[in-house]
């Protein structure tokens, strides 16, 4: 591993660290793998913990998160170095988080125990532990931090979680197995994937902050089994307008008009689509595709799949890091 | 349709405080498992835990609870083991006492008992054990409904794999035990269904002969194979062995190296501990800390009976029998089981609509339905007796 990370060290300091960097979670590889989203090359791959899973980034680009689920903590690495930092309490299997914009704390949901944990992750405590729904899984903070939102898979719920008392000041029932929840960059509106029932559920946030909800986007593609029509990850365009849903074993990601919420195109990708993320300039949107075990780079302007990158075992989640 | 039910789509959104006191509903549940004077099983592996399916009933409490909690819904599941002669009196009593919901555990015999004097006392009943196909046919009940497959069920998930592998030559070995001889009857269903050939069926007399003694191997190497000589030209082996006495020994006994599917080898099951797809490791870490042990089917399918009656409560936003057994027929039910699509029910025999695991007692081999197996409601239809072909009219 030492050798690994000396060697990516060198490679970094011959090629400069201006480059946008993808990270990629491979669950079943217990790697990381990243790839320069420049050259679309893979640079490296690097221990990740056991299962990773969840990955994000803080604000300024420099500590890149990752849920390490089968070692019940939240590890942090060095964007730059690669290098494991420290780890955070996590409580048991976590799973998906969400950040605050401010970078602190960060909001996981533990899918074993019911809970989500809020980490500080400065003081590497954690400050609270939210009662939710049975298997908690997605998670999303409104864009004025007020609320985080987790989903609950065998509850099929998303709880509304004030960030001021961390009580739970509402919960809308969707449908079976909800999977991600993403919010429009106003805040809005909320999308939640429900991966058994098949649907997308549209909820609006009204002037008072009650979540109402207004409609449920249904798939359908020529030849696929409908039963395989399995949202999981969200997108949503900065400005939104469009908004991609992942189809896990449909092998699809669904475009969808933000204005009408049509479903406009299914993007053919890898096998079992699963999580997705876009370049800070929002050119391309990565998919981690975990039964191929690669990632698909889609062209968001042309809804097009341009490029298909190896990676790891069982790829899940993919960030980018920003400038 | 009742209000409520209309307004199922329309988003519950509650405030989470002080919701309980103005949607209070209670929900109370007994499982009722009728215990057996039964021989052990060929395999200790299969021994029956002591608390065979109230297991899944404790997890699932702890799951609708959780659940329930932000709804101001309360469940309480309790659980009785009693003898075939106490089942109706108990089953009677449990309604009574404000039980309405009865999960099963027992044969198809008990099970319809216990269901007829559940339902004359206005309760309905889930059926988690029994596979019996008349239950789903001739003597169907409309307040009796199905998480265990029936044998047609079972048989199709089995003969489905075996025509995707191209195996359409089989041998039926069947049991001699009227539980067995119907089961091999759905093989022989399946066969014809599916467009496979039975070359051979034979019967393995139950003459109570020798188990788990410790040279009881020594005996079955010699005398299996002499019995399993002489067979025409064949693919595989169909073993219908309900009453698990020999099954378990064909596997290595054959006289032509043949896999062997069905009651042995590659068996057909609504779950297992080693299924992790869909989520299933979550349900297996829940069910492992609360319990102690691994997860058997009967324990899976109380679970799942008492999650299908909680999340109808959720949708519905109350618990009266009628409306919730409606709503579990109607066409908006629908749920989740680690089982890689929703399961649903057929509205004309209360059958649960389900993909079968095909287990090796390992890994799971195959999920069927199986690929290309179409169907124009649901591939899940193409296991067991269709709309159109059942005998079953009470849901009429």
């Amino acid at each position: 591993m030492k050798t690994l990370l000396l060697t990516t060290a060198l490679v970094i300091a011959a090629t400069g660290v201006s480059a946008n960097r993808a990270f990629v979670t491979n669950e079943r590889g217990n790697t990381v793998t990243v790839i320069d989203t420049n050259t679309w090359q893979v640079e490296t791959e690097f221990f990740g913990g056991n299962r990773p899973r969840g990955i994000t980034i803080s604000p300024d680009g420099k500590l890149l998160y990752v849920c390490a689920s089968d070692d019940d903590q939240v590890k942090v690495f060095s964007t730059e170095t690669l290098e494991e930092l420290y780890s955070l309490p996590s409580g048991a299997d976590p799973e998906l988080f969400v950040l605050h914009p401010s970078g602190n704390p960060l909001y996981i949901a533990n899918e074993d125990d019911n809970l989500v944990t809020v980490t500080d992750t400065e003081s590497h405590t954690v400050i609270a532990e939210i009662p939710v729904g049975v298997e908690p899984e997605g998670m999303a903070i409104s864009p004025d931090s007020q609320f985080v939102i987790n989903t609950s898979e065998t509850t099929n719920m998303a709880h509304f979680i004030s960030t001021a008392d961390y009580e739970i000041k509402h919960n809308v029932l969707v449908d079976q197995r909800p999977r991600y929840v993403e919010y429009t960059p106003d805040g809005k509106r909320l999308f939640v994937s429900a991966e058994i029932g098949g649907t997308v559920s549209v909820i609006d946030v009204a002037e008072d902050g009650t979540p109402n909800l207004v409609k449920k986007i249904h798939f359908e593609v020529g030849g696929v089994t409908p039963e395989w029509l399995q949202p999981v990850g969200i997108r949503v365009t900065q400005d939104g307008s469009r908004i991609f849903v992942a189809l896990g074993p449909a092998n699809r990601v669904a475009v969808i008009d933000g204005a009408t919420l049509e479903v406009k195109d299914y993007i053919l990708v890898g096998q079992r689509v699963w999580q997705m993320a876009f370049t800070p300039d929002q050119k391309y949107l990565l998919t981690t595709n975990g039964n191929s075990n690669d990632i698909t780079v889609i062209d968001v302007a042309k809804e097009k799949a341009i490029q298909s990158i190896p990676v790891g075992q069982q790829p899940w989640g993919v960030v980018v890091a920003p400038h | 349709m009742p209000a409520p039910l209309r307004s199922l789509w329309v988003a519950i959104t509650l405030a989470f405080t002080g919701v309980a006191s103005a949607q209070a509903v209670e929900v109370k549940a007994a499982v009722l498992r009728v215990d057996y004077q039964k021989i052990l099983p060929i395999s200790r592996f299969n021994l029956r835990p002591f608390d065979l399916g109230f297991a899944g009933a404790a997890l699932a409490d702890e799951d609708n609870s959780t659940t329930g909690r932000f709804l101001g819904h309360t469940y309480e599941t309790q659980t009785f083991a009693v003898t075939a002669d106490e089942a109706e009196a108990k089953a009677r009593e449990l309604v009574a006492g404000g039980m309405p919901y009865v999960v099963v555990v027992a044969n198809g015999a008990d099970t319809l008992k216990v269901a007829d004097a559940v339902a004359e006392a206005g309760g309905i009943t889930l059926n988690a054990a029994a596979h019996d196909n008349a239950l789903r046919g001739t003597e169907c009940r409309a307040n009796l409904l199905h998480i265990a497959p029936s044998n047609d069920m079972n048989a199709d998930a089995v003969a489905q794999f075996a025509m995707w592998k191209k195996w359409p030559r089989w041998v039926l070995i069947q049991g001699s035990n009227p539980a067995d001889q119907e089961l091999g009857q759905s093989y022989e269903r399946a066969a014809k269904k599916f467009g496979a050939k039975i070359v051979e069926s034979r019967t393995f007399e139950d003459t109570g002969g020798t188990r788990r003694t410790d040279s009881g191997h020594v005996l079955v190497q010699r005398q299996l194979p002499t019995f399993m000589q002489g067979l025409s030209r064949h693919d595989v082996v169909i073993a219908a062995d309900n009453t698990d006495y020999f099954a378990a020994y064909l596997p290595y006994h054959l006289w032509d190296p043949r896999p062997v599917m069905g009651s042995a080898g590659l068996r057909p099951v609504t779950f297992h501990a080693a299924h992790e797809a869909w989520g299933a490791t979550q349900y297996h870490t829940r069910f492992e800390a609360l319990t102690g042990r691994y997860v058997h089917e009967e324990d899976y399918n109380v679970w799942l009976a008492l999650r299908v009656l909680g999340e109808a409560v959720t949708r519905t936003g109350g618990n009266d029998v009628q409306t919730i057994r409606d709503y579990i027929l109607s066409d908006k039910f629908e749920l989740a089981a680690f089982k890689g699509q929703k399961v649903t029910f057929r509205d004309w025999d209360g059958q649960m609509r389900q993909p079968i695991l095909l287990f090796d007692d390992h890994i799971t081999v195959s999920v069927s339905p199986q690929d290309g197996f179409l169907h124009q409601t649901s591939p899940l239809d193409t296991l067991g007796l269709d709309r159109a072909e059942s005998p079953c009219h009470a849901f009429n």
